[in-house]
């Protein structure tokens, strides 16, 4: 989990995007720490996605910046960003030789070791389960040894046991160091597994903090004792989204 | 860039119908186009009928046909069925086994011998049609009326050599028979000379005045009659078609034909599998990975364009190969057509680049592709001359915008040596390798 220092893995201040006259993201600042997981959180269209390509580098602020620690940055798309018609091993020996590893094949390897999927190494991607799809789609965004890994809705789509499997992978990684950010629309599974949830409402970042902040945001008089999911929603309606 | 190339080629391999299809493809049409060019065009069958009396013949001057020499003029031409009546005919073209019939009359040999008498005839032959078939219709009138037209040319020239024949009785006499009796013509020179002799003679100025008058008469008729003869033959065939050809010279039909399936077959395949599978990049949602600090957009660009020229000029590779199994491959002068086949594809895998960026979708680029290749491909084969000079300009200009004339241009010169320049229509496809890209990279902006 987070060290508890101050060192950040990634922080972002100021950040707006536009789309013509849509402004996406207005101003928000964000930072994550080694080896803690945040949950990014809010309605829809409310700039989880766009926030988290920006921090990325996928895509460019219009204004603000974003800083990494310099172990770079994985990004984890929401649909598994394969070819479907290569193998598993394929896929992974692609993104190897694209990122210039010095040492492709053995950087696969070991992807197939921390994925678990060595037995499947030589099957088409097409033929995995989504929950095996969604494993290659998080090693290729690992690839690169990132100090922060970005994941857009990475549960969405898998069952129960896919998604606590994928967890359980993610955890591990956790576990080494390595900061985690994620974008969820299922707020049990961002209050199970975050350290932090950063709640994002019409492009600005309207809270910062753990899911007990949060719920004592609403107060005892909107029912603290309330699910998460009842507090975000109380949260969200006081703060006038 | 390699690797990405490496990938779309093992994504090429992992597709077998596509593989298939982009080898089977060439070698089918290799297959098709070969049988055409070396295959003649099928005869029709046609019905003939001749209800001449045995043992007749047809024609006049010295040259006459019997009933098998017609049946073998008008069976050299198309397939014959021989029936025995007009209504045999009939029902032969009625039930299919015959295109056509043709019903030679009894009275045919009758008329055009009358052709040369003096009470002329207008001989005539019976042609039966199906009318269910628009097409063989048109091919079986288009043989018939050249065959007719073979014939009345031959008899004008029999005409003309008869009437000859008694203008040279009239001029210089001979004998004639007439009704089974032989008549001894003295003819014009020799009155001239008779009366001119008998002149001499005759010593009354009003009868030598009257010998005078004979005598002017039979050599002025002489003079103009001796013009007749070439008239009468040049009546018989008006004009000659003396033909001179000017400029370059043209390459054979069966290179342009090559050169035109060669190009289609690039453009379908080069352009479909461009545009398929860029527009793939997005649906697999490996479009944002890989751009997200791995390769730039104009490297992606740059390696599509990669995979539709290599497998392009494979296309034509295999496609030229089949076809010279059928017809002569110019193999000494590879080098021009495949650098011309390399540039036709560069340019089409460009424009299935800019196509696949556009769309993002690969049924949609497919559609497109299609869509937009086709018009584009048909105008490119219309032949200037075949339209007004405005239109034929709108066509340059719209042609000149798709890679298709100047890769057909480019092949068609580089497959024979008499083709066109190849030189001008590969620097038309490497612009058009640049405008195109330049599109593709403006369009994976918003990919």
């Amino acid at each position: 989990m987070a060290d508890g220092t101050s060192r950040k893995a990634l922080s972002a201040n100021g950040i707006v995007k536009r789309f013509g006259e849509r402004e996406a993201l207005r101003g928000i600042g964000f930072e994550a720490h080694p080896g803690e997981v945040v949950a990014v959180i809010g309605p829809n269209g409310a700039g989880k996605t766009t926030l988290l390509t920006i921090l990325a580098g996928i895509a460019e602020p219009d204004a603000g910046a974003v800083e990494t620690s310099g172990g770079g940055v994985g990004w984890v798309p929401q649909q598994a960003a394969l070819y479907r018609r290569l193998t598993v091993s394929e896929n992974l020996l692609l993104f190897a030789r694209l990122q210039g590893h010095d040492d492709p094949a053995a950087r696969v390897e070991q992807m197939l070791e921390l994925t678990g999927l060595g037995v499947r190494r030589d099957d088409q991607v097409g033929s995995l389960s989504g929950g095996n799809q969604q494993r290659i789609n998080i090693a290729i965004g690992l690839m690169a040894n990132p100090s922060v890994l970005l994941l857009d809705e990475p549960s969405v789509g898998l069952d129960p046991a896919q998604r606590a499997r994928l967890w359980q992978f993610i955890l591990g990684l956790v576990a080494d160091g390595t900061a985690v950010v994620f974008s969820t629309h299922d707020i049990q599974e961002a209050e199970r597994y975050a350290e932090r949830i950063f709640v994002v409402a019409d492009g600005g970042g309207v809270f910062n903090g753990t899911a007990t902040e949060l719920r004592d945001a609403v107060g005892s008089a909107n029912g603290s004792d309330f699910d998460l999911e009842t507090s975000f929603l109380a949260f969200l309606k006081k703060e006038g989204h | 860039m390699r690797w990405l190339l490496l990938k779309d080629l093992q994504i090429l391999r992992r597709s077998p119908l596509q593989l298939a299809l982009l080898v089977i493809y060439p070698i089918a049409i290799a297959l098709l186009v070969g049988f055409a060019l070396t295959r003649g065009p099928e005869q029709s069958t046609v019905a003939l009928y001749n209800a001449m009396p045995a043992g007749s013949t047809l024609g006049f001057g010295g040259e006459e046909l019997n009933g098998d020499e017609i049946k073998k003029q008008l069976c050299d031409r198309v397939d014959c069925i021989e029936a025995d009546s007009t209504d045999q005919a009939s029902d032969l073209v009625e039930s299919g086994e015959a295109t056509a019939a043709v019903v030679v009359p009894e009275d045919l040999g009758d008329k055009i011998a009358s052709l040369a008498s003096l009470n002329p005839q207008r001989p005539e032959i019976e042609v039966i049609v199906n009318g269910s078939s628009a097409v063989e219709n048109e091919i079986v009138d288009d043989r018939i009326e050249a065959m007719l037209a073979e014939a009345n040319q031959l008899i004008a020239q029999r005409l003309a050599e008869g009437a000859r024949e008694y203008l040279d009785l009239i001029l210089d006499g001979g004998e004639f028979s007439l009704l089974g009796q032989d008549i001894s013509v003295l003819g014009l020179k020799n009155s001239e000379k008779v009366l001119t002799e008998v002149r001499q003679k005759v010593n009354d100025p009003a009868d030598r005045a009257k010998l005078d008058q004979a005598i002017r008469f039979a050599s002025l008729a002489t003079d103009n009659l001796d013009l007749a003869g070439p008239i009468l033959t040049a009546i018989s065939e008006p004009v000659v078609a003396n033909k001179t050809e000017v400029g370059d010279e043209a390459p054979s039909l069966d290179t342009f034909a090559i050169a035109v399936t060669a190009a289609f077959a690039l453009m379908f395949v080069t352009v479909l599998l461009v545009a398929g599978s860029l527009a793939l990049e997005k649906e697999e949602n490996a479009f944002t990975r890989l751009t997200a600090g791995l390769v730039s957009r104009g490297q992606i660009l740059a390696g599509k364009v990669g995979l539709g020229t290599i497998v392009g000029l494979a296309v034509v590779v295999i496609l030229l190969a089949g076809l010279s199994v059928f017809v002569s491959i110019q193999w000494s002068r590879a080098p021009v057509w495949l650098l011309s086949s390399l540039l036709g594809a560069a340019a089409f895998a460009a424009v299935g680049a800019a196509l696949g960026a556009a769309t993002r979708e690969v049924r949609a680029a497919t559609l497109a592709a299609v869509m937009i290749c086709l018009p584009f491909a048909l105008l490119s084969l219309i032949p200037d001359d075949a339209v007004g000079p405005a239109i034929e300009t709108v066509i340059s200009v719209v042609t000149a915008a798709f890679p298709f004339r100047p890769a057909l241009d480019a092949l068609t010169g580089g497959l024979e040596l008499s083709g066109p320049s190849v030189w001008l229509p590969m620097v038309h496809l490497l612009i058009l390798v640049a405008v195109y890209s330049g599109f593709a990279r403006i369009a994976l902006r918003r990919f």
